[in-house]
């Protein structure tokens, strides 16, 4: 195949390492790879024959966007496992922590990833640039979420306070008191960047996708809750893997996570919206209908949006937490270790993260199975691509190749901790 | 007060990227007085935290340009631009040339600057640095030594 190949080799404000060729005959495109490294593979062989004390810590080194969420799954389906639930204050304190994640890692994406594409900017520099005062208040807002992290977690950078049971040390109503006083400024500004995202001009792009996030009878998701599709799907997390399953891609070596019998799915901020906008809190539902920002929205490129909704959520949702807390006798539940096999799913910034361990009797992991958000979201990022491509073919390929960058930063696509060049050909027959 | 701060970034989990972190830890065994080491992942926004208010900062990172492996390169914030060519391998995609060049355009660069880039051969998964990266590491660290003592 006599084939053109151009190779964009920026910096793509996507966290890690991809690729994507698309292909082409004529005008029309034969085919969309979008390719993702995966490190969980190799932590998955890592995690064997190691202590299940261990995993929260060992897997909160996936990803340094989101080391929360890695822990979060970790400790719940190794609670699974061991048939403990963590309840009242430790589990408020857990889900304080992951208010932190969520305000460090949407702000970090909003503002310093995708805005500078609404905005036509190369990169946050330019951006910072000529916008200086979005730039300043996204850092104050981002630093608020990371002293969360911080206090709870212990330190900002891979947390290491978060044990199966609970924590290793939990704070005291006055360690949690200054958190609320900058909380509050940062719901102010959370609140201003709904709007200010609503703003942005959209391209019209639209595809029938089935979104899918853990829904909770009583709260926004983040913990816990059952598995649900805006296809009808409701199943417990323990039945993952009876429903969703990795499918071997033909022509490469990659594996796709897809729904079966259905096929590709859609996870993070704008499902997660979609499915659960009725348990958001009053504040965050208010933001959400004076940006007409509705549920039921299929246009990848407002995810920005549910984002922002998201945040103000997170920092609205951690005050209340802080004002109703009392500290916990012990900072953790008692163990007892026995076989078993644990699922845990959790709500990471970028969608459901699911992890299984099977432990034997001594605790120490015999197996595990890790599938981040971005593996689940590939397919979906695939079939955005094509359908995006073919109808914008007539743009000039750096413009193309631009545009396809910002379809796929709609997902927030966290390749991983790893090397962060996205490779794009085009090749022309 | 801290009169000088060291971070060491990278990912220790892929094999090279790792050189800025092993530089941290081996500087932070040193224990020099008036000196604190911080070990960051190179996300962008806590770099700038980080080096808020601080006079004096060294930052050890890996990167690829296609040098030799185990090439040392060093530049300073406050000179200019930091090379185009130079491509940072630090985990995330808002990291260390972008913290720098935001820093600037919002006038949070510290008054000194330094960083120093590891060239590394191997990104994949795996704890070991490459043995030519273990030797630049080890002058890297011997140079901080020295910057160090003559600046506090």
């Amino acid at each position: 195949m006599k084939a053109k190949t151009i190779k964009v080799d920026v910096l793509a404000r996507v966290e890690g390492e991809g690729a994507l060729t698309v292909k082409m005959k004529g005008d029309e495109v034969q085919d969309v790879e979008f390719r993702i490294f995966e490190p969980p593979r190799f932590f998955e062989a890592f995690l064997r024959g190691r202590s299940y004390a261990e995993a929260p810590d060992i897997t909160a080194r996936i990803c340094g966007i989101c080391p929360v969420a890695y822990q979060m799954s970790a400790v719940y389906a190794i609670e699974d496992a061991l048939g403990v639930k963590v309840e009242g204050p430790l589990r408020a304190l857990r889900r304080l922590l992951y208010c932190g994640e969520w305000i460090e890692s949407h702000v970090l994406h909003i503002y310093m990833l995708h805005a500078p594409d609404f905005l036509g900017k190369d990169d946050v520099i330019q951006m910072a640039k000529e916008h200086p005062k979005e730039v300043e208040q996204a850092l104050r807002l981002k630093k608020t979420g990371n002293e969360i992290v911080a206090l709870l977690g212990g330190r900002e950078i891979h947390p290491v306070n978060v044990r199966v049971g609970g924590f290793y040390k939990v704070p005291s109503k006055k360690d949690l008191a200054p958190l609320a006083e900058k909380l509050k400024w940062a719901r102010d500004a959370a609140r201003a960047t709904v709007s200010w995202t609503a703003k942005l001009p959209f391209p019209e792009f639209e595809q029938d996708y089935e979104f899918v996030a853990l829904r909770h009878p009583g709260e926004y998701p983040m913990n816990e809750g059952r598995l649900v599709s805006s296809k009808g799907l409701d199943i417990a997390v323990k039945d993952y893997e009876s429903y969703f399953f990795e499918e071997h891609v033909q022509r490469s070596n990659a594996l796709h996570s897809v729904l079966r019998n259905r096929g590709a799915y859609f996870v993070g901020p704008l499902a997660r919206f979609n499915l659960n906008h009725d348990k958001l809190s009053k504040v965050a539902q208010e933001a959400a209908r004076e940006a007409k920002f509705k549920p039921g929205c299929r246009n990848p490129f407002k995810s920005i949006i549910a984002r922002a909704v998201e945040t103000l959520y997170a920092c609205d949702e951690a005050l209340r937490i802080i004002e109703a807390y009392e500290p916990p006798e012990k900072p953790a539940v008692a163990l007892s270790l026995k076989a078993g096999t644990g699922m845990g799913c959790t709500e990471a910034p970028r969608g459901t993260l699911y992890h299984r361990y099977r432990l034997d009797d001594s605790g120490t992991i015999q197996d595990a199975k890790i599938v981040p958000p971005t593996s689940q979201n590939q397919k979906t990022i695939e079939s955005d691509l094509r359908e995006f491509v073919t109808k914008n073919i007539r743009l000039p390929q750096t413009e193309l190749a631009w545009q396809c960058e910002q379809a796929i930063r709609n997902y927030d696509p966290c390749i991983s901790c790893a090397t962060h060049f996205l490779k794009l050909s085009i090749q022309r027959d | 007060m801290t009169e000088a701060l060291v971070i060491g970034v990278g990912n220790a989990y892929r094999g090279d990227d790792g050189a800025g972190i092993v530089a941290a830890r081996k500087l932070a065994a040193q224990r020099l007085p008036g000196v604190r080491v911080m070990e960051l992942n190179g996300e962008g926004t806590s770099l700038v935290e980080a080096w808020k208010d601080v006079p004096s900062v060294l930052l050890v990172d890996a990167v690829s340009s296609g040098a030799v492996p185990g090439t040392i390169h060093r530049f300073e914030a406050q000179a200019g631009p930091l090379s185009k060519g130079l491509k940072h391998r630090s985990s995330h995609s808002f990291g260390v040339a972008e913290a720098v060049e935001v820093a600037r355009a919002l006038g949070r660069l510290p008054p000194r600057l330094v960083i120093y880039g590891v060239e590394g051969k191997n990104f994949s998964p795996g704890h070991n640095l490459s043995p030519d990266v273990e030797k630049a590491v080890g002058q890297v660290v011997g140079r901080l030594v020295s910057e160090l003592r003559a600046s506090i």
